[in-house]
């Protein structure tokens, strides 16, 4: 220590040591002069980054570490699924829903199967109702698990990953026994279901039933009141109710606004209103209370699940329905609620086996727009943080 | 409602029925930008679902365009659908939801139908040199942009 701090005494003298001196600009009274002086300054996120879950492209416009303003690039997936739809026959073009947003296969087919049957005039008989109850409130569950893993990890907590993926395992393992597939299950069929159920269905959903609420305590134990969960949550990513409903705004990032609105209980689809459950609401619209928003709606989901296994009626599992599907000409708009929000199709038919134009109104894509109102004035951080909790499917916002 | 509006604009509302338990208005395209912001204001259609086109070449009119609605007070659906011909343009109804603004954009994009007072009307899921609008009926599925796919990926399309 000592040796580096003797000095030599022929070169240093006061006079240099003078002229070598730091003066800033703000000492001189001077503008700015250098680039590194400019405030703002334009970077780029992605399209390939971990924490813009896929290929999202945002471009931040900062003063130092505020966001002055986003402009979101999108489409690096897109794909034309419904310019795919008008050259596919309605049967054929059901698979390719489930490619949309692939966290939530099965409600995707739920939509897409339902409007289609609506423009026929057909409807699925009671126990293929309850069976697609069963799956996709599986799902949602399952959506949401992915959700607060991959959430809570870009905000830096890293083991409720493991946790929500080895129990996402026990559902997609039921998709698998069921149908075969665990991600893109086109578990359903236009007019009901393809599959009775395997032998056991139904003990193995209760089983699992009993298994998963100990464990989503496990994720709030974790999370609730873990102070930098708190601090990075809390008031980030705010939006008001005025707003939310202003840009269109569904699902959770809605009802943590404080509108108490579920498609499952305002325009009931499926067998939703044979079965009671609560529509959790947030007050503040912030990223902590989509989360709790959230985290309800998983049990609310074991809710559904268990009076559906409980009072699932015997019989058919799909309706009559004509070889050649040629439903008559006219149009017919069909939404449900995805895991993300709305989803609705909008069919129109010429009266030939293939649809004229199906529209597909993603949820994701509709609630990626909030982003630029959420994270103004807010930290780099946070852009991190309401990307996450604004739960988007790349896959569904680029279709 | 109905009664009201016909009384309100007569023949600028052509068409007020429902299909399948789906009520839909046909109007005028002069009276839309006016008729949407009385559909908000007075008729508490405060949410806008879905803006989007279907495409008729064969007809003089080639456009669809449709506005999907819904009322959180009434829990009411309507569509409102308007014809418009190819290189006609449209008010934007960005001033009435801010939802708009991204829909609007990949209505341009996928039929090329332009709005009137759009902040920022660029395509949205196509790159921007992109030639065309796919949703169009006289888009071949197999047509791409051969150009755009030299310049920019360096190899034949293959198509």
């Amino acid at each position: 220590m000592t040796e580096h701090t003797i000095t030599d005494p022929k070169t240093p003298d006061a006079k240099t040591s003078k002229a070598t001196k730091y003066v800033s600009h703000l000492e001189l009274g001077e503008p700015d002069k250098t680039f590194l002086d400019s405030n703002e300054l334009i970077i780029n996120m992605g399209p390939q980054h971990p924490a813009t879950h896929g290929v999202l492209r945002v471009i931040l416009k900062l003063d130092g570490e505020q966001v002055l303003g986003t402009e979101c690039v999108i489409g690096y997936l897109h794909r034309g699924v419904e310019k795919i739809a008008e050259n596919r026959t309605y049967t054929m073009f059901n698979p390719y829903v489930d490619r949309m947003d692939y966290v939530a296969a099965v409600s995707n087919g739920l939509g897409y199967c339902e409007a289609v049957e609506k423009l026929l005039n057909i409807e699925a008989p009671p126990r293929a109702k309850y069976i697609r109850v069963i799956l996709t409130e599986l799902n949602r569950l399952a959506s949401h698990q992915l959700w607060l893993g991959t959430h809570a990890l870009d905000i830096g907590a890293m083991t409720p990953l493991f946790y929500t993926f080895r129990d996402r395992e026990e559902i997609l393992k039921i998709f698998e026994k069921y149908c075969g597939a665990r991600l893109t299950t086109h578990a359903f069929r236009i007019g009901g279901c393809q599959y009775e159920t395997y032998e056991g269905f139904e003990r193995d959903v209760i089983k699992f039933l009993d298994f998963v609420p100990p464990k989503i305590d496990e994720y709030e134990e974790l999370l609730t009141t873990n102070r930098i969960w708190l601090e990075r949550t809390k008031n980030v990513g705010v939006i008001s109710k005025a707003d939310a409903i202003a840009l269109g705004v569904t699902g959770p990032v809605l009802r943590a606004s404080g509108v108490k609105w579920d498609l499952r209980k305002a325009q009931p689809y499926a067998a939703y209103s044979d079965f009671d459950f609560e529509i959790p609401i947030g007050q503040n619209g912030d990223t902590y209370d989509r989360y709790s928003v959230r985290m309800e709606e998983m049990r609310q989901s074991l809710r559904i699940i268990r009076q559906a296994v409980e009072k699932i009626p015997e019989g058919p599992i799909m309706a009559k329905v004509p070889k050649v599907m040629k439903p008559p000409v006219g149009e017919i708009y069909h939404s449900i609620e995805a895991p993300k929000g709305e989803l609705g199709y909008f069919i129109v038919s010429d009266g030939s086996t293939q649809p004229y134009r199906v529209r597909v109104r993603p949820p994701s894509f509709v609630n990626l727009q909030a982003l630029d109102i959420m994270v103004r004035g807010a930290l780099v951080a946070d852009v991190i943080a309401v990307i996450g909790t604004l739960d988007i499917v790349l896959g569904e916002v680029d279709r | 409602m109905v009664g009201k509006l016909k009384g309100q604009y007569g023949s600028g509302i052509r068409e007020a029925s429902s299909y399948l338990g789906q009520n839909y208005l046909v109007v005028e395209p002069a009276i839309i930008f006016e008729l949407l912001q009385i559909l908000r204001d007075g008729e508490q259609f405060d949410y806008c679902v879905d803006i989007t086109a279907v495409h008729y070449p064969e007809r003089e009119k080639q456009f669809d365009l449709l506005w999907i609605l819904y009322s959180f007070s009434k829990n009411e659906r309507i569509r409102v659908k308007i014809m418009i011909a190819d290189g006609e343009t449209v008010p934007s109804a960005t001033p009435i939801w801010a939802t708009a603004n991204w829909l609007e954009r990949e209505v341009f994009d996928m039929f090329g139908i332009r709005f009137d007072g759009h902040p920022d009307l660029k395509r949205i899921l196509l790159p921007d040199g992109w030639k065309g609008h796919p949703l169009r009926k006289d888009y071949g599925i197999i047509q791409q942009d051969q150009e755009w796919v030299k310049a920019n990926l360096g190899i034949e399309s293959g198509q």
